[in-house]
């Protein structure tokens, strides 16, 4: 079976190029690719159809000009950034997938997936908004839904046993993502912030699970053989800073690296990609094993649900356990889901007598001599 | 033996001389130019010509261009130094901050001597220095004369806090025959309705407020905010250097 490479491949970076080379070349060895957008995507149920999910989370400003052509201005830049790769043409991942799921969460990826599905093949999972009684059935059921759509839709049947497989592989990835989150518990802390966030980004590239346990234990051992040895990588006595809020692959360095160049160290990750989403696990023996998938990512806070009393509990557990000295809260530019929340998040910071920020951002650069002197500001005051 | 703080801000570099026990002996300023760099060798010269030497003295450097003051022992943002400064000058342990700057308005609560919260304005420059100076431009003025115009008019106001939608509103304010005086009051209404806003996301507990920064004498700036915020915003005229100051006052600890 032969890929096409999108026209005006001659024209990308090398790095680009070999991006789509490697994901060619998967999908011509027979692998199929989901592309998500978000922590609620029930993955073991695309693992267990063969599919391997990735993220298409746009991280970069190059894509929003594109974009911008559909997309109002005024818009949170992930979404935009998501959509202008999909529409340039511009991310192997996208470009190949064979389908793209999308939950029903925030309006403006809603709406988006609605413009993306003329262009690809778009799977829309209807979540629940909050904490209705029938909120775990009704889930429950889309999860049901959507092990049937695939079925029909890849022409396979998807049996109990494969999803029980699954869930056991990926129960074993969190507890390897855990294990590195939680390797900065330890005061000092054994990494930066930015490196253990980085090595949990890219280990979202992998389409091997085993793999992605394999090199992320490999980094926890190491990490800890240097501790043990005395390294200690977080300037001393660096404040313990708390990241909470929206995704945030595409404003690292303009907070958390600056975070950590201006004397502080991110001791914990509360936001996708951190721990909200590996806390909890599937119980792969349960009766029902589709409903236990379910429930695993019912049990995730964020700031789309109403009312998001998740969300405000894990903030509460993990502010003493990981001996926090401030929170910084990163949201991004046009997100009310976050942004409205964010009164509720300092009101809990003001409880619990831990000093606050949150700052909100785009991708573009133009502030991040702004958001340097707030972040270095906020650590002087600590 | 003395201290020395040197604010480079935007527009404006201070620079403040302390002697040791918290008196203020030197107050100096200057237009930043376009390079920090080059402000902060002109600083240097003009220390030593007034007696003080900033490679023998401790000495603190604040605002944007703080990174780049060579003979400084220590960059701090100015943040902690307006709070530091505005302590000493209003002789206050808890009391709210404004300052107006170039490129960036911020709000800072000190209470029981420490900053305790503080809020700067997201990337757009609504509610700076920036703001007023595009305004005062287009209606072909400088800011401290649109601020006092300002005074003699009332009843108008321009709705957008956005400079660039402002900025239209001005314009077609001015095709409409609106006098002078009326559009500067609508621009410093704006202004202070932004910041006002700003400052009441922080606690409102009663304490007092005060304004810095370069538009610290400009009284119906100052008033226009008072209204907004319903209460007395007091300043004096050193407020301008609360940034140098507190630098200063942070040098005699080094
Ligand atoms: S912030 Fe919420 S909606 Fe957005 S990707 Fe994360 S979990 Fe999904
Ligand atoms: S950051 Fe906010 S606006 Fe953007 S996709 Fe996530 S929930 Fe939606």
């Amino acid at each position: 079976m032969s890929f096409e490479l999108p026209g005006q491949f001659a024209q990308f970076g090398e790095a680009r190029k070999n991006g789509f080379l490697r994901v060619k070349k998967i999908k011509e060895d027979g692998g199929k690719v989901a592309g998500t957008f978000c922590t609620f995507t029930p993955q073991e149920i695309l693992d267990a159809a063969g599919i391997s999910p990735v993220s298409l989370c746009g991280m970069s400003e190059e894509t929003i000009p594109a974009a911008e052509a559909h997309l109002p201005k005024n818009m949170c830049p992930l979404i935009k950034s998501s959509y202008g790769f999909a529409v340039s043409n511009k991310c192997p991942y996208t470009y190949f997938s064979d389908i793209i799921v999308g939950e029903t969460t925030c309006d403006g990826k809603k709406k988006m997936y609605e413009l993306l599905g003329r262009m690809k093949d778009v799977y829309l999972l209807h979540l629940p908004q909050g904490d209705r009684e029938h909120a775990l059935e009704q889930w429950t059921e889309e999860v049901r839904r959507f092990r049937g759509f695939l079925e029909d839709r890849f022409g396979e049947a998807i049996s109990d046993e494969a999803i029980r497989k699954a869930a056991r592989l990926r129960n074993q990835e969190r507890a390897c993502r855990r294990r590195l989150l939680e390797l900065q518990k330890s005061d000092p802390p054994a990494s930066t912030g930015y490196a253990i966030y980085k090595a949990l980004e890219g280990a979202g590239f992998y389409f091997d699970v085993n793999e992605v346990c394999k090199e992320l234990t490999r980094l926890a051992d190491s990490l800890e053989a240097d501790y043990a040895a005395g390294k200690r990588p977080a300037a001393p006595g660096a404040k313990r800073i708390l990241v909470t809020g929206c995704p945030i692959g595409g404003v690292l360095e303009k907070t958390v690296k600056a975070i950590e160049e201006a004397g502080g160290v991110v001791v914990c990750f509360e936001n996708c990609t951190g721990i909200k989403a590996m806390l909890d696990d599937v119980d792969a023996d349960a009766p029902d094993i589709v409903a236990a998938v379910a429930e695993k990512y019912l049990k995730i806070g964020c700031a789309v649900m109403t009312p998001d009393k998740r969300r405000m509990d894990l903030l509460r557990k993990l502010v003493p356990e990981y001996k926090v000295d401030g929170v910084v809260e990163i949201d991004l530019q046009a997100c009310t889901a976050y942004a409205v929340e964010s009164y509720t998040v300092r009101g809990l910071m003001e409880e619990l007598d831990v000093p606050y920020m949150a700052i909100e951002t785009d991708y573009s650069a133009s502030d991040s001599g702004q958001l340097a002197t707030r972040l270095e500001a906020f650590l002087e005051m600590l | 033996m003395y201290a020395i703080g040197i604010d480079i801000g935007s527009s404006c570099a201070k620079t403040a001389v302390t002697g040791g026990n918290g008196t203020v002996l030197w107050l100096d300023q200057m237009p930043t130019g376009w390079s920090s760099l080059e402000a902060a060798e002109e600083i240097r010269r003009r220390l030593l010509a007034a007696g003080y030497d900033p490679e023998e003295a401790p000495c603190v450097a604040t605002g944007y261009g703080r990174v780049v003051v060579p003979y400084a022992k220590k960059a701090v943002t100015e943040i902690t130094c307006h709070a530091k400064g505005a302590q000493k000058l209003f002789g206050l342990s808890d009391l709210d901050v404004i300052d107006i700057g170039g490129q960036d308005t911020k709000v800072i609560c000190v209470r029981g001597g420490s900053v305790r919260d503080f809020l700067m304005n997201d990337k757009c420059s609504a509610g700076t220095g920036r703001f007023l100076e595009v305004m005062a431009n287009t209606l072909g003025m400088d800011s401290p004369s649109l601020i006092e115009l300002s005074g003699r008019g009332g009843n108008t106001s321009i709705s957008s806090m956005c400079t660039v939608f402002a900025e239209s509103e001005v314009i077609s304010l001015i095709g409409k025959g609106e006098r002078k005086e009326n559009i500067a009051y609508a621009v410093v209404r704006s202004i202070a309705k932004k910041i006002a806003s700003q400052a009441s996301r922080l606690n409102a507990d009663g304490a007092r407020t005060v304004l810095t920064g370069g538009l610290c004498e400009a009284d119906e700036l100052r008033r226009a905010l008072g209204e907004e915020l319903g209460k007395d915003i007091e300043s004096c005229k050193e407020a301008r250097y609360a940034g140098a100051i507190g630098a200063a006052l942070l040098a005699e600890k080094l």
